[in-house]
């Protein structure tokens, strides 16, 4: 009796629905044991990830304040993806959005300046996240680099390029030598939605970027272009799709969702620009793609779920002194479950029992 | 348990009787998953006999042989070896006990020489020198001739398929299959083969022959075993059948007969090509060597040639997957085409089917109204301010699956689901719904099965009566005989002027296909070399 890997006639649309959620049962199943060799108790633990922060409405607030980034670059990250286009650098993208936007904050700090600077600051980040994400792009066009290893790369410029300035050039004079800016002026400020709340205007763009995607992907023949170009290479040269415009669109489009998420952190729930203002959301930000199904609506849900463990990991910090670096093995191990259930989709399970008692009999 | 002492074989004569057949497979059986592609196959093969596997694809040919060879297990049923049954655990188990296999796709290293690609086929433990010595020895003996350390890439697909043979003759099997082995070779060629078949057979060896050419194998085999559906039809002697019969069997029923429409004109030129020369894209490939050709509508030109030569990238110059940097080398309906992209040659009016079904012609993982969509977004309404008319895919479909009839499960699966034959309906539908003024089609019926390939032999037919100027590249000569108003060989990057198919006899194309020309004096040289 053996255990073999069937190719199925036609991909299974429930198994691509309930794969997440199996990956998701795994995820927890190996955080029970992990918790258990830390010496905490599991259920405590588990309450304290996943039910602890639905109770209370800061919490909620915080958790879509948290997913608002985490699902916009998600969103830009799954057309790359879709395309075949392997963008790792999002983090960096989300930094230099998140500069580029803070420089019209800090030039126009304690001036009359309008209300066009937030408008301003937001279209400069997504130029600014775009421009950013075509140096991979083109390198990856015009002489075949592996945009994987170079996006990636990128991350730790942009990183070090917003330390060097907050530490130099745009620290605050009254800041008590904190690597710091200023506070943003009301007008560089993202509005909040409940007064007094945490919850803040880009969860509704990051709402609208969501419909706008899955419009695209699902009605327009350029969002057919990237599902072909991805799925099919060949068959797409053949349609008469280009994949290196292609390569160069979704990366833009990606660096730009990148840098307005950037901006929008910056300018919202953090208030001034300053180093660490992302925990990783760009690289969160893949695990929510694929957990979410590369689709609009699943990078929603699957955004939500992944900013409930961020909140969860600080309740569990706080009440039981679990690391908070257990955060991130547990979304490592999420993506790891998620691409293996996935598998599943185009093959299934096959108990085989062969048959070699006749031949063996008759010898 | 005892195995069951069967009765011997109605067709088999006199001469066997009382002694065990070199192999016999009982009630051989292999399911994947619902699917049985063998159904309790019983087969006999005896010393010094040419036996034909006959079977249209999907019958089940490909998998009774990969059981007898070892590559897979059987899901029930025997094998008997010299009356013993086995087990055999792989491939080389099997060629040590004396069978041999040569597969239709080779299995060789391009950037490797001849002796080393044997070399790394064979099991044994001789030297390289010994065993490049024998290499020589046996393609001398059997007439196979074969320089070692020559590179693959250098070589035509009929060398290479030498090489294959030679390999597995070093194991001096008892017991050889071939897979489609005339396949990929001229009629010449053939010939030469065949020779060398039935020398094999005159030393005693059995062999199984896999193919689908009727004439062939009435000419060479002295037992066809018929495959449907994954059961044994009949095993039966082939000379004592017509073609006629043979194909019944193999079908099932009868073939609808291809019907050309009398007094077909030709009108203006509709595809025609100047002097077009275009570097390979990749190693290795083929550089077009001043190609030129007119094609009229009305008009079917068959390009025929051995696989290789050239006509995988003829088909991306004229389909603009590949552009050239001259316009005027490639005009379409009248207007210089070479450095349109694909999309802009559909809105000139020409259609396109590549020889791939799947991943070239079609996305596999995605749905028929999708792959609709593939091709027919730049000039079928289907698309509206760059949103999809999901509608208008659909239809499509609908149209096509009418016209063609295409069988599938449901309204609108995904392309990977379908059946060779039933796809390949689809993507033909989808281009001559386009109503085209040009199609160029790349094998239009390989691997489909007879009743899909008459479909669409009968299809291109039609769309060239309404006036359409067709263009079928093939290495079926047959097909081409039947369809084509002129006939060209490619040949090295190379396209023969056009003969008219009346006068393209298998002997003419052969030599072309070869790459002698046919002056009477170059064309007894070629023969003679």
């Amino acid at each position: 009796m053996q255990l073999v890997l069937e190719k199925r006639a036609e991909r299974s649309n429930t198994i691509a629905l309930i794969s997440p959620l199996i990956a998701i049962v795994l995820t927890i199943v190996t955080m029970v044991v992990l918790f258990a060799i830390l010496g905490k108790n599991p259920l405590l633990a588990l309450h304290a990830y996943f039910i602890a922060p639905l109770t209370d409405s800061y919490s909620l607030q915080e958790i879509a304040v948290k997913a608002t980034p985490l699902v916009m670059i998600a969103i830009g990250l799954s057309l790359c993806y879709l395309a075949n286009a392997w963008n790792i650098g999002a983090e960096g993208q989300f930094l230099v959005g998140a500069v580029a936007g803070s420089w019209i904050a800090v030039k126009t700090q304690g001036t009359d300046a309008g209300v066009w600077v937030l408008p301003a600051m937001l279209v400069l980040a997504a130029a600014a996240g775009a421009l950013y994400a075509l140096i991979p792009a083109i390198c990856k066009v015009k002489f075949g680099a592996s945009e994987i290893l170079t996006s990636l790369m990128l991350v730790y410029v942009a990183d070090l390029f917003l330390d060097y300035l907050v530490r130099g050039p745009w620290r605050d004079p009254h800041g008590f030598n904190f690597p710091t800016t200023a506070e943003f002026d009301p007008v560089a400020t993202v509005p909040l939605l409940i007064e007094g709340g945490r919850l803040h205007l880009g969860s509704i763009i990051a709402l609208l970027v969501v419909a706008a995607v899955a419009i695209l992907l699902g009605r327009t023949i350029k969002g057919f272009e990237i599902r072909v170009v991805g799925a099919a290479p060949r068959a797409a040269r053949f349609g008469g799709f280009n994949s290196n415009q292609l390569i160069i669109l979704t990366f833009a489009v990606s660096g730009a969702l990148a840098g307005l998420a950037g901006i929008i952190e910056v300018a919202g729930p953090v208030g001034h620009l300053q180093p660490g203002i992302s925990p990783g959301y760009g690289f969160t930000a893949i695990i929510v793609a694929f957990l979410g199904r590369l689709n609009p609506l699943g990078i929603l849900i699957a955004g939500l779920f992944l900013a409930l463990t961020f909140i969860g990991g600080e309740q569990a910090q706080i009440a039981m002194k679990i690391p908070l670096d257990v955060t991130k093995v547990f979304q490592g191990i999420l993506l790891f479950y998620v691409l293996a259930c996935d598998s599943l989709i185009l093959y299934r399970f096959k108990l085989v029992f062969p048959n070699r008692q006749v031949a063996r009999g008759a010898g | 348990m005892q195995a069951h002492q069967r009765m011997l074989d109605p067709t088999t004569n006199g001469l066997h009787s009382g002694e065990s057949p070199l192999l016999r497979t009982i009630g051989l059986t292999k399911r994947y998953g619902d699917f049985l592609a063998n159904d309790a196959i019983d087969i006999d093969i005896w010393p010094t006999e040419i036996h034909a596997l006959l079977g249209e694809n999907g019958a089940g040919k490909s998998t009774l042989v990969k059981a007898i060879y070892g590559l897979i297990q059987p899901s029930a049923g025997e094998i008997c070896w010299k009356g013993q049954p086995i087990v055999l655990s792989g491939p080389s188990e099997a060629r040590s006990r004396g069978i041999g296999m040569v597969f239709q796709h080779f299995s060789l290293f391009d950037n490797l020489t001849v002796a080393e690609n044997v070399a790394l086929g064979l099991d044994g433990k001789e030297s390289f020198k010994d065993m490049s010595a024998r290499l020589e020895q046996v393609s001398k003996t059997y007439g196979l001739p074969l320089d070692p350390k020559r590179e693959v890439w250098q070589l035509s697909v009929g060398e290479r398929q030498r090489i294959e043979i030679v390999r597995a003759l070093m194991q001096d099997p008892q017991f050889l299959i071939l897979d489609e082995p005339t396949a990929v070779l001229t009629p010449q060629e053939a010939d030469q083969l065949f020779v060398v078949l039935e020398r094999l057979k005159a030393e005693g060896r059995a062999i199984l022959y896999i193919s689908h050419k009727l004439e062939e194998v009435k000419r060479l085999c002295d037992t066809a075993t018929i495959l449907r559906g994954g059961k044994k039809v009949e095993t039966c002697n082939p000379r004592l059948e017509t073609a006629a019969s043979l194909a019944r069997m193999m079908v099932g029923g009868e073939i609808k007969q291809v019907k050309a429409a009398a007094g077909r004109q030709t009108t203006v030129p509709r595809l025609v090509v100047n002097d077009l020369s275009l570097a390979p894209g990749e190693a290795h490939g083929v550089r077009l060597e001043h190609i030129s050709f007119e094609l009229k509508g009305g008009e079917i030109l068959g390009i025929a040639g051995v696989a290789g030569n050239g006509q995988d990238e003829l088909f991306a110059a004229l389909s603009g997957e590949r552009l050239s940097k001259d316009p005027g080398t490639i005009v379409i309906e009248g207007l210089a085409a070479g450095h349109l992209s694909i999309t802009q040659r559909r809105k000139l009016g020409a259609a396109f089917v590549p020889e791939e079904r799947l991943g070239h012609g079609t996305a596999p993982r995605m749905k028929l109204s999708e792959n609709a969509l593939l091709t027919g977004h730049a000039a079928s309404g289907m698309v509206h301010h760059g949103f999809i008319d999901t509608a208008a895919t659909l239809k499509t479909v609908d149209r096509a699956t009418e016209t063609f009839d295409v069988r599938k499960a449901k309204r609108d699966p995904e392309a990977a689901s379908l059946s060779g034959g039933n796809l390949q309906k689809f993507i033909v539908g989808r281009e001559i719904l386009r109503n085209p003024a040009v199609l160029v089609v790349s094998q239009p019926t390989w691997g489909v099965d007879a009743g899909a390939a008459a479909v669409i032999r009968q299809a291109l037919l039609d769309l060239a009566t309404a006036g359409a100027a067709v263009l079928v590249t093939s290495q079926d000569l047959d097909e081409l005989a039947e369809i084509a108003d002129r006939i060209a060989v490619m040949f090295h990057g190379h396209l023969s002027a056009p003969l008219a198919t009346s006068e393209a006899t298998r002997e003419k194309l052969g030599l072309l296909m070869g790459g002698s020309t046919l002056e009477p004096k170059e064309a007894a040289h070629a023969v003679g070399a």
